[in-house]
């Protein structure tokens, strides 16, 4: 099969449902003959105008206000967050507004907007161009939080964001975009809240997003070597989140590992957690259940603080390898 | 007739379809507040009794098809805009299932997406970065609409106002800024929150069209509104219009109103928009009580309707987080 990368799926997916549906149009900061900070739009204005493919001024209030007005109104917005840290600047408008209009107005609104937007850390970009917010928006009722984990899924799931008749926050990883995969050529999706099971394993469940799946995978091969198998699984949705297979899993192995980027406190393993302690697979578990999360702390700048800043392959061996041999 | 009711021109025998507009928006709010001191509602509200002009006078101006986005002191607005229905209204302000919003959305929350009312916004200055949206949406299907979004005098102080005029203004989108100085952003007074004398001035700043009126005279308001209108619907962009204002009531149900002398308060009273509109008409007082009369007692056959309407069924709590 075709392989693409990342961002170039990326970039297949917006221009075939720009192609399919005239309602959908792309605004964002510099993402016209710049192509974006990180090239996700490149050629798109070229092809599709200025009208489509919209460059705003710095305004990321007034960028998520465009989102909730024209998607309300019957348009299919699709923005861009130049970084996952400046949409603080748009919370107000996407949780008190986009979030809540359908329910508040007795559902009679629909809000069909997307929003991306590049997270994480290891681009030594330091403390304000790194986060991984994702738990804001799992913590707000009414928007659906997507975090793709490779090109095929970042293509099937921002069709199928943009498609879907909610507000979707939808993250990628800066350091996925040069990342190579299968993507098939045809305009297919990936549902929404659909977990799926990367990698089969029987002695312990690995729960990652976004760009740990891949660092899960690489532990996986190490582990293996030993004779440990781990079963690694994506949710790909984070909100509403799929928790079934989850559940599934950890009744088979008895032991969960949650690995997310983003700080561990108030993060979104907690969620996992609590869900798995409070389900069937509860009567299961052979040990407790553990979280890798990134520092909490500000992600520092020095190469060296940034990397242990950020759960790596090793940290991943390590935790596993732990917990899969009874010691916690 | 006086003059003014003349120049109405295209209104002509609307003058007294907007009278009686005004006096509904004063008996459902006059009648809003009797029912929350019975303790029939809870929550707060925002009362836009003294500013029925502006309500009346803004929706007078546009065609149906047109789109609102509204303030938290809204319930003039929505009963003013097209399809405006008190009966609907009411039973939200009750919290029933029969209103607008499923008794989900409360005072602050109204909204009829079925007729572009867009809804009143519990975040001061919540509605203009969803109004550039709107009117980006118009341009993009290029249809002749516009947008008319309302906030008040405190919310041009937001840092989204800024944002959203500039990006406005740029791309010359069909929104009508709507700016309902009532003198007071809760306790504060204009003079003291805002660094210029005039919030239309503001206008200067994002090149487009900046106007102060008499938002108590209906005709005024109405013009204002108009003008605004052709100009957007012509492809030229957005206008900020400022309208004078007074709220004869307090910021919500708290407000002890000590930031305000009782003087004050009885000078505006002498403005009421409603009785200047009356006298305009050349109305007796009689005229004026008869029509005040039969407004009461539609709203009163509204909060019947809302007070027979079943409460929303506790299993239905869920419905409309999701599509």
């Amino acid at each position: 099969m075709r392989e693409l990368t990342y961002v170039e799926a990326l970039k297949e997916a917006l221009r075939q449902k720009m192609h399919a549906d005239p309602r959908v149009f792309l605004f964002g900061e510099d993402i016209g003959v710049y192509g974006g900070a990180f090239g996700v739009t490149a050629g798109l204005q070229q092809e599709f105008g200025p009208a489509r493919v919209r460059d705003t001024p710095i305004s990321e209030a007034a960028i998520a206000g465009l989102a909730v007005g024209a998607a309300v109104t019957g348009m299919r917005p699709v923005g861009e967050i130049q970084f996952m840290d400046f949409v603080t600047l748009s919370m107000e408008q996407l949780v008190l507004q986009g979030a809540k209009m359908r329910y508040m107005f007795g559902g009679k609104a629909t809000v069909p907007l997307v929003l991306r937007m590049p997270a994480g850390g290891g681009t030594g970009a330091a403390a304000q161009h790194s986060e991984s917010l994702e738990n804001w928006f799992v913590h707000v009722p009414g928007l659906k939080v997507v975090m793709p984990s490779n090109p095929y899924d970042a293509k099937g799931l921002l069709i199928a964001a943009i498609e879907d008749m909610n507000p979707v926050i939808f993250i990628e990883h800066k350091l996925l975009y040069k990342m190579k995969g299968d993507v098939p050529e045809d305009m297919y999706t990936v549902p929404l809240s659909n977990t799926r099971i990367v990698r089969e394993g029987k002695h312990l469940t690995v729960v990652a997003t976004s760009l740990m799946v891949s660092r899960a995978l690489e532990a996986a091969n190490t582990l293996a070597q030993d004779g440990i198998e781990i079963e690694v699984i994506d949710p790909r949705t984070l909100s509403p989140l799929d928790d079934a297979p989850i559940f599934e899993s950890v009744k088979k192995t008895g032991k969960a590992l949650i690995v997310h980027e983003a700080c561990q406190n108030g993060g979104f393993g907690g969620e996992v957690v609590a869900r798995i302690a409070g389900s069937a697979a509860f009567d299961y578990l052979e040990a407790p259940i553990k979280r890798l999360a990134g520092l909490d702390i500000p992600m520092p700048y020095n190469r060296e603080l940034e990397r242990a800043a950020i759960p790596q392959v090793e940290d991943i061996v390590r935790e596993a390898r732990k917990l899969a041999g009874g010691k916690y | 007739m006086s003059e003014a009711v003349q120049t109405l021109g295209v209104l002509g025998t609307r003058a007294s379809e907007l009278l009686m507009k005004m006096l509904m928006i004063r008996a459902f709010e006059e009648t809003a507040e009797e029912l929350y001191m019975l303790g029939k509602t809870h929550g707060t509200m925002h009362l836009s009794i003294g500013q029925e002009a502006t309500a009346v006078g803004a929706s007078a101006a546009l065609k149906e098809g047109d789109y609102l986005l509204n303030t938290h002191r809204g319930h003039g607005h929505c009963l003013a805009w097209f399809g405006g229905d008190a009966d609907a209204m009411m039973a939200e302000f009750l919290g029933k299932e029969t209103g607008y919003c499923r008794g989900r959305g409360g005072s602050m929350h109204i909204a009829n997406v079925d007729t572009n009312n867009l809804g009143a916004n519990g975040i001061v200055g919540g509605g203009i970065p969803i109004s550039t949206g709107v009117g980006l949406s118009i341009q993009l299907r290029n249809t002749d609409q516009v947008c008319l979004t309302v906030f008040g005098d405190g919310a041009s102080n937001e840092g989204a106002f800024h944002e959203s005029l500039n990006m406005a203004s740029i791309w010359k989108l069909p929104v009508i800024y709507f700016c309902e100085n009532n003198q007071y952003a809760m306790s504060m007074p204009i003079q003291k929150g805002a660094a210029i004398d005039r919030i239309s001035k503001r206008a200067d700043s994002y090149s487009m069209p900046g106007v102060t009126v008499d938002g108590n005279d209906v005709l005024a308001v109405y013009e204002a509104v108009c003008k605004a209108a052709i100009h957007a619907r012509a492809g030229n962009g957005p206008t900020l219009i400022e309208a004078l204002t007074y709220r004869h009531k307090g910021h919500s149900r708290s407000d002890k109103q000590a930031y305000r002398t009782r003087d004050e308060v009885l000078e505006w009273q002498r403005q009421d928009p409603i009785r200047r509109w009356a006298d305009q008409m050349g109305l007796s007082a009689a005229e004026l009580d008869a029509l005040k009369t039969q407004a009461q007692q539609q709203i009163a056959k509204s909060v019947a309707f809302a007070e027979a309407s079943p409460e929303p069924n506790l299993d239905s709590i869920m419905d409309g987080v999701y599509a």
